[in-house]
């Protein structure tokens, strides 16, 4: 079977492949055919986020697709490409201190229940993979938005029981943060690990909404838009 | 000058970052990766501590079992005052906002793994590992401690001070991204680079990066090493790909079975015993299967929905319906970088911690849940121990003459002429370890991998690498990987060679039993030579 690489330009490999995964092949083809291919992974098996790209113009983690005849294979999007499919993810990952997506203070022996254990479960699933920066929209013409999985992350503190201030948190995602997003979905369909930052986005909202911040675009629209959020304009 | 340089980015590293930090220190990070990608991400099980002896547990219980699982190699001091921190180490971590799984009383809960006597590990689900890694992550953000990503560790630098005692004073990196070597002066220097277990190449558990680096460095830089042979192998990895399917599966009453479709162990025996029985099954040429499909579909669906999703993307299996391939492959390395009761090294202001170090709390046999203990309770001490150390230090350091001859090293690698496509030989090398070094040991064929190891070392100059681009240049990041780990090998090979009894992880066929007289003692590397200490 074929696949395609894009390094700077498309190469085609031939390769026996037999149910194997992207990284497999990435391996085969890195140690017996061009040892100058540059990808990165880690563990092989979806929890450290090294080998998230795209393939066929969708994210995922090479560790966890299989190879299909004429695939296309690219680095993740809305990052610098350092080297074939390794981008430089410095920024991106940025955006989790601007965020201020931590704790603010050591807090020691509070009870958590289960059910409030679980309103940021899935949240702390996240693996900073990056594929829901590449697809996000708002993200790859805004470079200064906190982006998917920072807001995530400041949801994941925001709703611990063991936050003591949780208003500074949403004081600091009203500029570039919350309001910036579309509710476009596209950070949902590719997360690994099925988390809904959008979700996570809307939840942030009516958190802010209850501190009285206000959708700006509401703001100075009046009540002209729709109510699910979208885009008024 | 740096104050503190932390190499490696795991639990180990972010622990003793932010300990040095709180200690007044001002930390740089460095890492091969990026934080959260480090191998610390894929601890499942859990970390263990006494919190409550409500169940009948306790410290001085939970420090037997560690002794006990470590086959009297241990150091009772050391492993005491681990556990007599383990509840503290919880409560930190519980405060800078792991997110734990809760127990009815909406406190932490805790499961039971191997070796223990009650429920000890605190878990958050399945991701016990990537949720404590990622939350030390947030909390250097909010400390506002340097990291330094994707730059890879070339060498320890060391000077000596008036009484002829070395001290280090830097280390140097390769750039991975601009292919520049950089040089940073550094008052003092914490290895947390991880195991060694990617020895065993595709026949390991283990993250590509658990290459072994920082150990092979420390050496060279004249660190001692103890220990080195003790190995741990897993007993259940999935036979093609070699990734971990948890003990979950054999402690919900999965069986294993031989292709003949027959038990043949108690599977719920210690690893090394359920891990020997498969190697011989494996020896009289059957292939190994887990069988869950009498779990039923819905409790596999529930309870162990990661390994259902495994073995379907790996082996291509439906569990419920079908049986798991699986094989055992090297999951632990139990030995290290030696350390005082202070995580110090040999060379003053050098201390380690983590899987790379050794700090006598695993012996001869790690285990289930201490490995992520012993991140966080070493790494607070070694953090505090360098931000202590580094109040003295009043030395000058210039490492401009060893930048210079660190470039020449990376030019002369890269002019090596390639004739023998090191990939190969280190897949080889693998599947020797495997074979020779691994569940089962023996002298004659240990000796003849130690030939096999001396002659690569010998024809590396024949190998090298075909890209000579500078920047992102991976397959020069790997033939450096792959020069430490020849350099590993050669030093678990003569250990274990030198070990002439078995112990714990170390299975000699010619000598089965234990030799208390002559090796109740931890195996000592210092010059590539083997001696014994107790
Ligand atoms: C599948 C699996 C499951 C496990 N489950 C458990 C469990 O349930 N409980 C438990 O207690 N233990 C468990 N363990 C063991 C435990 O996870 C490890 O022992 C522990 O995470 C090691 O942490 P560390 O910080 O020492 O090193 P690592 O997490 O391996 O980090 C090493 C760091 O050093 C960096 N580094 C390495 N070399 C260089 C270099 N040359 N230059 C620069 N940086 C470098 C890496 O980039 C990385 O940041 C498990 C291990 C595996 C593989
Ligand atoms: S939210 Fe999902 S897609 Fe985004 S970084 Fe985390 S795991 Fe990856
Ligand atoms: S929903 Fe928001 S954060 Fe997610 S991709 Fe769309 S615009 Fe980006």
């Amino acid at each position: 079977m074929k696949i395609n690489i894009k390094r700077g330009e498309v190469l085609c490999y031939e390769i026996q492949a037999k149910n194997q995964t992207l990284l497999e092949v990435l391996n085969e083809i890195k140690t017996t055919q061009d040892s100058s291919l540059a990808y990165s992974s880690g563990c092989r098996s979806g929890v450290c986020g090294s080998c998230a790209m795209r393939v066929n113009g969708r994210e995922i983690l090479a560790c966890s697709y299989h190879v299909q005849d004429g695939d296309l294979v690219e680095p993740l999007n809305n990052a610098p490409v350092i080297r074939d499919l390794v981008v430089d993810m410095d920024k991106a990952y940025g955006f989790n201190a601007k965020a201020k997506a931590y704790l603010s203070a050591d807090i020691d022996n509070i009870l958590i229940t289960h059910e409030e254990q679980k309103i940021n479960e899935l949240q702390s699933d996240c693996i900073l993979c990056g594929s829901c920066y590449s697809a996000c929209p708002v993200y790859a013409v805004n470079s200064e938005f906190l982006g998917p999985f920072a807001l995530t992350r400041v949801w994941r503190y925001v709703s611990d029981k063991r936050e003591q201030n949780p208003k500074e948190k949403i004081d600091n995602i009203q500029t570039n943060g919350v309001w910036d997003c579309t509710l476009c979905n596209a950070c949902t369909l590719v997360c690994p690990q099925g988390i809904s930052s959008k979700a996570d986005i809307e939840k942030l909202r009516a958190r802010s909404a209850l501190v009285g911040y206000m959708d700006p675009n509401f703001a100075s629209f009046g009540f002209s838009g729709g109510f699910d959020g979208s885009p008024i304009f | 000058m740096k104050s503190v340089i932390v190499i490696g980015a795991g639990g180990a590293g972010l622990v003793a970052a932010l300990s040095a930090y709180e200690n007044g220190a001002k930390v740089t990070v460095i890492t091969k990766e990026y934080p959260t990608r480090s191998q610390t991400s894929m601890a499942q099980g859990g970390i263990n501590a006494v919190l409550s002896e409500e169940g009948g547990d306790s410290i001085e219980i939970h420090i037997q079992n560690t002794l006990k699982s470590a086959s009297a190699l241990a150091d009772e001091q050391v492993v005491s005052f681990m556990c007599k921190e383990a509840p503290n180490a919880i409560r930190w971590l519980d405060s800078i906002g792991v997110p734990f799984s809760r127990n009815d009383k909406s406190k932490i809960a805790q499961r039971k793994l191997g070796g223990a006597y009650a429920p000890r590990a605190c878990y958050a689900q399945d991701y016990t590992g990537l949720k404590i890694l990622h939350t030390l992550y947030d909390r250097c953000q909010e400390a506002g401690i340097e990291i330094l990503n994707e730059r890879y560790l070339l060498e320890f630098i060391t000077n000596k001070d008036n009484n002829n005692k070395s001290f280090v004073c830097g280390v140097s990196v390769l750039n991975k991204r601009s292919g520049e070597v950089e040089a940073y002066e550094a008052k003092s220097v914490i290895v947390a680079t991880g195991g060694y277990s990617r020895v065993y190449h595709d026949y390991s558990t283990n993250s590509v990066s658990t290459t072994g680096d920082g150990i092979a460095l420390a050496h060279r830089a004249g660190v001692r090493l103890s220990d080195m042979e003790f190995i741990q192998f897993h007993p259940t990895a999935l036979k093609n790909s070699s990734i971990l399917i948890s003990e979950s599966a054999r402690g919900a009453g999965g069986y294993l079975l031989n292709s003949k479709g027959e038990r043949f162990i108690n599977e719920l025996l210690p690893r090394d015993e359920v891990a020997r029985a498969i190697y011989d099954e494996m020896a009289k040429g059957y292939d190994i299967f887990l069988d869950i499909r009498h779990l039923g579909t819905e409790f596999i669906e529930n309870e162990l929905p990661q390994e259902a999703k495994l073995a379907k993307l790996y082996e291509n299996v439906d569990p419920s319906v079908e049986l798991i391939p699986i094989k055992p492959a090297a999951h632990y390395t139990m030995g290290g970088i030696e350390v005082d009761k202070n995580s110090s090294t040999c060379i003053n202001g050098l201390f380690a911690v983590g899987e790379c170090a050794n700090h006598r709390v695993h012996g001869a046999n790690r285990l289930g849940g201490n490995s992520l203990l012993e991140l966080v309770v070493f790494g607070k001490q070694a953090g505090e121990n360098a931000a202590k150390y580094i109040c003295d230090f009043d030395k000058k350091v210039d490492l401009s003459a060893q930048k210079k001859s660190f470039e020449d090293q990376i030019i002369k690698i890269k002019e090596f002429s390639n004739e023998i496509n090191f990939y190969e030989k280190q897949r080889e090398l693998g599947e020797l370890f495997y074979k020779n070094l691994g569940i089962k040991r023996e002298k004659s064929a240990m000796q003849a991998l130690l030939n096999e190891v001396k002659e690569m070392k010998a024809v590396l100059p024949k190998m090298g690498v075909s890209d000579k681009t500078k920047e992102y240049n991976t397959n020069l990041i790997e033939f450096l990987e792959f020069k430490n780990i020849l350099d590993l090998s050669e030093l678990v090979l003569i250990s274990a060679i030198s070990r002439q009894e078995s112990r714990g992880a170390h299975f000699r066929v010619d000598f089965p039993s234990a030799d208390d007289k002559k090796f109740k003692a931890h195996t000592i590397i210092e010059e590539r030579m083997v001696s014994y200490e107790d």
